[in-house]
């Protein structure tokens, strides 16, 4: 186990040196960062969905929540270290919180779907509605459907005047997303993590062995939300605004698309979708003949109805059928989504 | 007096508005367990089959109230055929398909309409009561909403066809056993749901300006008031759009509009907390 553990990380440290590598030499790196910030909140889902079978419809929310704080705290304070902590750990408390209401009145499924969307909507909505100045958090007004522009973005830390932007903020964005990537590795292999799958299994058999699910769920949701909090601070600083579209119900579909996309119970899936995808939209952006959302609906209708297990676990299940059995067949990932109500 | 009356009328339109938007969702979630989420597109599609119908010099009345609902049902028809009759009794992928859907929806209109706003003047004019105007389009909502409610009941109450559509609601396999095409039945429930939709769209259509994301504003109301309303197709429509009318009428006068839709979805929430299967799963069990 342990040895699997450091060939884990060893695959993923080359296999990420080598795309930061080559990567900038295809694709700007401007595009190529909010490329990598989509991973991150790819991530955030698949792993609270994927692995823990919490379907959140409102994973925007904690993104968007993480971009403001990060905006809000930054006119006020003028500097970027205590915003970009602040950014993740809000958005976690929010989460728990959250959670805890959800989790522990035992809602499932849709009920969970439909609590997390309006949570998002009522974001949404609150913050198109507050333009006016009497709605301002110390010297930053929140500026309603405008959104917050001209905060600090990201800086060395302890210095407001060495900015971090351009390829370097694009270095920093790309180790951001290893490093959570190698936490989120670490997680799923620990007790936690097998607890949470085993959960996602069968969550009255989990219950009964004694573990305490609701606990254990809200921890999780938290967790995700703090990296979604994450990539919207990062996201923040990439487009120097933050506005309520952040929060919209288009953002949250287009992140489990990503996921669907990707492949759920994967920690590759979900990134791998979210660039992909994001990139196709850009790719899309450029050209006017057919509608950009026709064809990222078209996508997920026909992923829900001929790949519904995603990409790389249907690449993986290629790879090893053509490679054959020479090599000892891994154990079979059962995966379910939630079950049928 | 006067005030009263208007508040009272506004508090009926909240509530009927609710009960329209939800109706189409709230058949095809209630019988077959499919959450339609491109429930508002559909809406939308009842909204531009007007409004075309209208620019051929069709009568407004006629063009809303059959031309919209046929066409859109008729969508739903191919919808059901191509893409939602291969995930029945798996939820989550249904909502995630029909989510799809929804945005290719959204994609052929702004391609087809371009991504304007199109709308239609009120057919019924306002009047004066008392010191304050009232918008007798309102009335008409009302109306229309109070019959929808029951012909729905009357026909899954009262007719041969709502009794077969209510057997397979409950045991799909026994009244296959019996002899009805299960197939067939979701098939005809899907496209009266859809056609309802387009019904609601359409009559909503005067009120609003209509672009081609406009489905995203009814989407989340309708799927709020439906799963709230819980298992019970009519007592539960009803229930929780009088609930929630009320509460977000109350917050919309005392306070403001936006504060009365936060306040609706700030209900939406705590109910589902309270009663997690919706209010008919507590109260009026049982009922249709």
């Amino acid at each position: 186990m342990s040895r699997r553990a450091s060939q884990d990380v060893t695959i993923t440290l080359v296999v990420s040196a080598f795309l930061i590598w080559f990567l900038p030499l295809m694709i700007s790196t401007y595009t190529l960062t909010v490329l990598v910030i989509y991973g991150m909140l790819g991530l955030s889902l698949g792993l609270i969905w994927g692995f823990g079978g919490i379907l959140c419809f409102g994973q925007a929310a904690f993104f968007g929540l993480g971009a403001y704080t990060y905006a809000i705290t930054a006119i006020n304070i003028g500097e970027s270290t205590l915003p970009m902590i602040l950014a993740v750990l809000v958005p976690a408390v929010f989460a728990a919180l959250l959670g805890a209401m959800m989790f522990y009145g035992r809602l499932t499924d849709v009920y969970l779907g439909v609590i997390t969307l309006v949570v998002t909507l009522i974001l949404f909505k609150f913050m198109n509605s507050t333009a006016g100045p009497q709605y301002a958090i110390g010297n930053a007004r929140l500026g309603g459907f405008n959104g917050i522009p001209g905060f600090q973005t990201l800086n060395v830390p302890g210095d407001p005047s060495a900015y971090i932007w351009g390829d370097t903020y694009f270095y920093v964005c790309a180790l951001a997303l290893v490093i959570v990537f190698l936490l989120v590795t670490w997680l799923l292999r620990s007790s936690f993590g097998r607890i949470a799958v085993g959960i996602r299994e069968n969550e009255v058999r989990m219950g009964l062995m004694g573990y305490n699910v609701a606990a254990r769920k809200t921890m999780l949701f938290a967790i995700g939300a703090a990296i979604a909090g994450l990539a919207g601070a990062l996201f923040a600083n990439w487009g120097e605004i933050v506005t309520p579209n952040l929060f919209s119900l288009g953002q949250s579909a287009e992140i489990i698309i990503w996921c669907i996309v990707g492949g759920l119970g994967t920690r590759f899936g979900p990134i791998v979708g979210a660039a992909g995808l994001a990139y196709l939209k850009f790719m899309l952006g450029q050209q006017s003949m057919i509608d950009n959302t026709l064809i990222m609906g078209l996508i997920l209708v026909l992923f829900v109805l001929f790949l519904p297990r995603g990409l790389v676990p249907a690449i993986e299940t290629l790879l090893n059928s053509i490679i054959g059995h020479k090599k000892r067949k891994p154990k079979p990932h059962r995966m379910r989504r939630a079950r049928h109500g | 007096m006067d005030l009263s009356f208007v508040i009272f009328v506004e508090v009926l339109y909240g509530v009927a508005s609710l009960v329209l938007i939800s109706a189409g969702l709230a058949v095809v979630f209630g019988m077959m367990k499919v959450i339609n989420l491109a429930h508002g597109e559909f809406m939308m599609m009842g909204g531009y089959a007007t409004i075309t119908a209208v620019g051929y010099g069709v009568n407004v009345f006629v063009a809303m109230l059959i031309i919209a609902p046929l066409v859109v049902g008729l969508i739903g028809l191919v919808v059901e055929r191509l893409v939602i009759r291969h995930l029945y009794g798996r939820l989550i992928d249904t909502m995630l398909a029909t989510w799809g859907l929804s945005l290719v929806f959204i994609g052929l209109a702004t391609m087809i309409f371009g991504n304007t706003t199109t709308g239609i003047s009120t057919p019924i004019p306002g009047f004066a009561f008392g010191g304050y105007q009232v918008n007798g389009y309102n009335f008409f909502i009302i109306i229309v909403s109070i019959l929808l409610v029951i012909t729905m009941y009357a026909i899954l109450r009262g007719t041969r066809a709502g009794l077969i559509a209510r057997g397979t609601m409950q045991h799909s396999d026994m009244a296959s056993a019996l002899g009805y095409s299960s197939d067939r039945i979701y098939m005809m429930t899907f496209f009266c749901g859809s056609a309802l939709s387009g019904l609601a769209g359409a009559v909503l259509a005067p009120l609003v300006g209509l672009v081609p994301t406009s489905g995203g504003a009814y989407i989340a109301k309708a799927f709020i008031t439906v799963i709230a309303g819980g298992p019970s197709l009519i007592a539960g429509l009803v229930s929780s759009a009088t609930s929630f009318g009320l509460v977000s009428q109350f917050f919309t006068f005392t306070i403001s509009p936006v504060i009365g839709e936060v306040a609706l979805l700030i209900a939406a929430v705590i109910l589902l907390r309270t009663m997690p299967k919706g209010i008919t799963g507590r109260f009026f069990k049982g009922k249709l």
